[in-house]
């Protein structure tokens, strides 16, 4: 098994350790009840960061429609839920989530990702707000405008950490293997992509499909972490929130989306006990570094990426 | 044996025949060099010839290791995978990604590993990909790129720049290589090194090279066949000195005699 190689090993005890931290700092009650929604924020938030990044910034598809995904995860696991009450229920709705999202991915993304730039920008948009209707609309399984009530919880840390972890190990792969390199391809110059004998409407579906995918795990996390749902909590404005993290963390830096995502919900709790003035130093904070770093934290390189530099042979991965 | 024929091909763009019956005949192993004035029409059948533009009318025929095998519009990709690679006119490498990467890129087509494999890392994945670094830096190797495998695309100088290129098309494995003005807007230094860098492609790799170009004395110079286009019809075709000689050619480049 080439898997266990010395780096995966050192990574894999990270992980560990950081569990192993969180999950003492909660159980020792350390982190309060009311901090421990800022982690679940944080989890979720990665796990639609690091996902739309991959559509946005790694294959260069600007998508809007990323809460649409969210909310078909967050519907099936909760609807399924609602039904089977136990953590095989929870498990199965993630499963059923994820993959009913990926789906809807696919079908989605062949006729729009003909569409470049701005236009593939509206049509997305224009999918999201679709999806978000017919949630609106099906009242007899959906509940409507008034949402689905009382879903039982079990998105716990472990979970939480478990499927965040899943996502970037997955999503990580991706962009290093050889499928991913044909996206990122696209997004530097599909032309000559498409010259090198890339498909690219395949990879580029592809890239869409695994987007939506782990959207769905999010929105499925979401349902079951939160208790209730409804059509309007993945409007627009979610998708804008998950774009946000993904620019500010860097487009096409795995690593700047989790940063990201975590300095923000650090910010948003912290800004709290100002509530009026939250949103306009929450925007102020944003424009000021969308001037000063306008490629995002990361830009497109990996926290990895900065300990390279100080050895002289670094292996590419 | 005729490794690429090309009979009668048209193509218009609503009112404008921007190529009209156009045929060709290129032999495996020969250079053949296609030249004309600006807006002849050379580019477009580049982009005929490698499915960026699908034919009016005529056809394209390539000859492979399974017969004669009809690519006159093919999708780009599936052109490629047949054995046709391209530079560009104007450079379209991947500006921001590493030498090295540039070449696994578009060593992709040969990558034997499905996607399962790489998401969830097998054996398999690391095997092919060490495989796939080996070659590219194999073939970086040839064409004196290796020392550079780590800089970005977009800092490398110009002239390497576009030598990158032309080793990025080999990447795909192709048996007929289309160079769109490899020359454009290098210094006598840089064009002698191509020079050098064509004639190994064609001694190592036992390849057939159509190009297009503007440098009168390299065509002149390394082409073994000329074909010339002018408003999209070939006006001429032949070996340097009978190019080199013809009237209608003079007259397309000078005009006619007042």
């Amino acid at each position: 098994m080439k898997v266990l190689n010395k780096k995966n090993i050192i990574t894999l005890i990270i992980v560990s350790v950081i569990y192993a931290v969180v999950q003492a700092l909660l159980a020792s009650g350390i982190i309060s009840s009311f901090y421990e929604i800022t982690i679940a924020t944080i989890c979720i938030n990665i796990i639609l960061a690091v996902s739309l990044n991959l559509v946005t910034g790694f294959t260069g598809q600007f998508s809007l429609g990323h809460a649409g995904f969210m909310s078909i995860g967050a519907y099936a696991c909760a609807l399924i839920n609602l039904k089977m009450n136990s953590t095989a229920g929870f498990l199965v709705g993630i499963a059923a989530g994820a993959g009913a999202a990926a789906l809807v991915g696919i079908l989605i993304g062949i006729p729009t990702l003909r569409l470049k730039g701005d236009y593939l920008a509206i049509a997305t948009l224009g999918m999201a707000e679709i999806i978000r209707v017919i949630f609106l609309n099906m009242d007899d399984i959906t509940n409507g405008a008034a949402g689905l009530n009382g879903i039982p919880r079990f998105t716990s840390w472990l979970w939480l950490f478990v499927f965040t972890v899943f996502t970037l190990v997955i999503i990580n792969n991706f962009v290093k293997s050889s499928q991913g390199r044909a996206c990122i391809s696209i997004r530097e110059d599909e032309i000559a992509a498409e010259s090198m004998g890339i498909n690219t409407t395949k990879y580029k579906v592809m890239a869409f499909a695994i987007g939506a995918f782990f959207a769905g795990i999010g929105g499925a996390l979401y349902s079951s972490y939160f208790y209730f749902i409804s059509p309007t909590i993945f409007g627009f404005q979610k998708s804008i929130d998950i774009l946000v993290i993904v620019v500010f963390g860097g487009m096409g830096s795995i690593t700047g989306s989790v940063i990201a995502a975590i300095l923000l919900a650090v910010i948003t709790t912290m800004l709290q006990s100002y509530s009026e003035l939250r949103m306009i130093i929450y925007a102020a904070l944003l424009i000021a570094i969308m001037i000063f770093r306008p490629q995002g934290l990361m830009g497109t390189k990996e926290v990895t990426d900065l300990f390279k530099f100080r050895r002289k042979d670094a292996k590419v991965e | 044996m005729s490794l690429l024929t090309v009979e009668k091909l048209t193509k218009s763009f609503g009112g404008l025949t921007a190529v009209s019956n156009v045929s060709m005949n290129i032999e495996k192993g020969e250079l053949i060099g296609l030249i004309g004035p600006n807006g002849a029409g050379k580019t477009t059948i580049f982009n005929l010839l490698t499915g960026v533009y699908a034919p009016t009318s005529g056809r394209i025929k390539l000859e492979t290791e399974e017969g004669k095998k009809e690519i006159g519009g093919l999708k780009p990709y599936n052109v490629t995978k047949i054995g046709l690679a391209r530079t560009f006119q104007n450079i379209r490498l991947f500006k921001d990604l590493t030498v090295l990467d540039n070449i696994r890129i578009a060593m992709h087509q040969n990558v034997d590993y499905k996607l399962p494999s790489g998401l969830f890392r097998s054996n398999k994945f690391y095997d092919e990909e060490e495989r796939l670094k080996k070659e590219a830096e194999k073939l970086l190797d040839i064409f004196k790129l290796a020392h550079k495998k780590q800089e970005l695309a977009k800092n490398l100088p110009y002239g390497e720049q576009r030598h990158l290129e032309i080793v990025r098309a080999m990447a795909t494995r192709p048996v007929l290589l289309l160079l769109d003005e490899p020359a454009a807007g290098m210094n006598p230094n840089e064009t002698s090194n191509l020079t050098e860098t064509i004639a190994k492609i064609r001694k190592e790799f036992d390849l057939t090279v159509l190009l297009i170009e503007h440098d009168m004395s390299l065509v002149m110079k390394i082409c073994e066949r000329i074909y010339v286009l002018d408003y999209g019809t070939m006006i001429a075709s032949g070996k340097p000195e009978e190019i080199k000689n013809n009237k209608r050619v003079i007259e397309a480049y000078l005009g006619e005699d007042v």
